[in-house]
């Protein structure tokens, strides 16, 4: 959702018992292999909830199963209790580790990007001088989206995102590659878009940006929910071994039939 | 026989005279290899993009056509259009055959492959960088397919002059459904055919200089062009 617009009647109307998003039995398997593994999670409207878990273990798959960039072969994903269909991902918006910048100006990847959702002239026009501006790229605005900076570009991927007023963002390692004031600006961004009502659903690696940036957390070991809860007590107590082994910083060999070839 | 540079000197001397017959070859020939050539695009871009871009059943198979395609015999071709046009065959009654618009059509079936087949590889990379962020959006085919041939213009630049070399240096279909009518048919390949086989060789030499100028010329423009987007990094 963009500065100053309203809160959609879907959204105002809502049970407040309903999850925004939910899982239920979410599983995907590939090549004879159980990547995401009968995972059941609620995504609080208004929430920010951090995804950690080791490399390779389905967080980045899990996003775009949410998003519904990819099908689940066992279980579902519903979206305010309902399938989630064209109409419940237009309300959505992901960013991607690697931000995928169109071969155009900073402006014309924006103007893209609400052209696709349907967004055209003044309403366009306002709400791509608000993006350009939330990712201070006023500078930049005419040139080509790919020459910028690692940091601008993740900015602009951000804004872009949030310029298509979406109720919840999807955020896959969007600091991975960052220097730290880029990583700030970024997450200024992102609680901004908080405070305007946007639900968050960030993954990272980083335990401070996890406290950061987090409220509850959703720690994943080999396709499979091993701890969930709030963030302080997950990363201050973890209980499972795979969360204490890995916030301990220590090394450790996953053998399972899974990971060996 | 004239020594090389002696025929080299009345190639340059022919070309620099302005000889009205060499001008007219030159101006039909431009005329229908940039005519099939746009054909070619007009058909074989969005085909490509589309192949590219979308998983549909029997996929493999219509790639594997068109690069097969790609290498097509040009005399076939030019027999082919030959039957469709001549008088008995289908097409016969449009009076098309030993016209610029017949030698046009066999260079178009000639180059839609080549610009199908490449456009195919070039948009297949792209959307591989572009599909999840389409998909994110909700980007729908129309919309997809635009803008991954606008994204991909300098690429398909190149895509375009590999259809202009094919069209530009073919002589076998052209000259078969043509029929090398002077003042009519008459191009830089079929007269420098002809004219090598009759002893004119000042004359298919000149042409065969005019010929290579025109490759040069637009290959250089096509490198310059995308040279300028790399730099910018929009090619």
């Amino acid at each position: 959702m963009h500065d100053g617009a309203p809160i959609p009647a879907r959204e105002m109307q809502e049970d407040e018992d309903v999850p925004l998003l939910a899982a239920r039995g979410l599983g995907f398997s590939a090549g004879g292999q159980r990547l995401i593994d009968d995972i059941d999670l609620d995504i609080r409207s208004g929430s920010r909830t951090v995804i950690m878990g080791a490399n390779g273990t389905g967080k980045s798959l899990l996003l775009r199963l949410l998003h519904g960039l990819i099908s689940p072969t066992e279980g579902r994903v519903l979206w305010c209790g309902g399938p989630l269909d064209k109409a419940a991902r237009h309300e959505q918006a992901m960013v991607f580790q690697r931000p995928v910048m169109m071969r155009r100006s900073v402006a014309a990847n924006l103007r893209f990007a609400l052209s696709a959702r349907g967004i055209r002239g003044a309403e366009r026009a306002a709400r791509e001088a608000e993006a350009i501006a939330s990712a201070r790229l006023e500078h930049l605005v005419n040139r080509p989206a790919r020459v910028l900076s690692g940091g601008e570009q993740q900015r602009l991927a951000v804004a872009r995102a949030l310029a298509c007023a979406p109720r919840l963002l999807f955020l896959d390692e969007p600091t991975a590659s960052l220097d730290p004031a880029s990583t700030h600006a970024i997450e200024q961004i992102i609680d901004n878009a908080h405070a305007r009502g946007v639900t968050i659903v960030l993954v990272t690696h980083d335990a401070g940006q996890a406290r950061r940036m987090g409220e509850d957390l959703i720690f994943l070991d080999a396709g499979r929910v091993v701890e969930s809860g709030p963030i302080a007590q997950v990363l201050d107590a973890p209980q499972s071994g795979a969360a204490r082994a890995w916030l301990g910083g220590r090394l450790f060999l996953d053998t399972s039939p899974r990971n060996q070839t | 026989m004239e020594s090389f540079s002696t025929i080299l000197a009345e190639a340059f001397g022919l070309i620099l005279s302005g000889d009205q017959a060499v001008i007219d070859i030159i101006l039909l020939s431009l005329r229908v290899t940039l005519t099939a050539v746009g054909l070619a695009c007009l058909i074989g871009l969005p085909l490509g993009a589309l192949v590219g871009a979308f998983r549909f059943p029997l996929r493999t198979a219509v790639i594997v056509t068109m690069n097969t395609m790609m290498g097509l015999p040009p005399v076939v071709v030019g027999l082919v259009v030959y039957l469709m046009l001549s008088a008995a065959g289908p097409l016969g009654p449009l009076a098309l055959l030993y016209t610029a618009t017949a030698m046009i059509i066999a260079q178009t079936i000639l180059v839609t492959p080549i610009v199908a087949a490449l456009t195919r590889q070039v948009i297949e990379d792209l959307h591989g960088e572009y599909a999840e962020q389409f998909a994110s959006l909700g980007v729908g085919p129309v919309r997809r397919i635009r803008a991954l041939l606008w994204d991909a213009r300098y690429s398909l630049l190149t895509v375009a002059l590999a259809g202009f070399g094919r069209a530009a240096a073919e002589v076998g279909a052209v000259i078969i459904v043509g029929g090398n009518i002077n003042h009519v048919t008459r191009v830089m390949t079929t007269t420098i055919a002809l004219e090598t086989s009759k002893g004119n060789l000042q004359l298919a030499l000149a042409l065969g200089l005019v010929l290579l100028t025109i490759a040069v010329v637009v290959n250089g423009l096509v490198y310059a062009i995308r040279g300028s987007a790399a730099r910018a990094a929009y090619a």
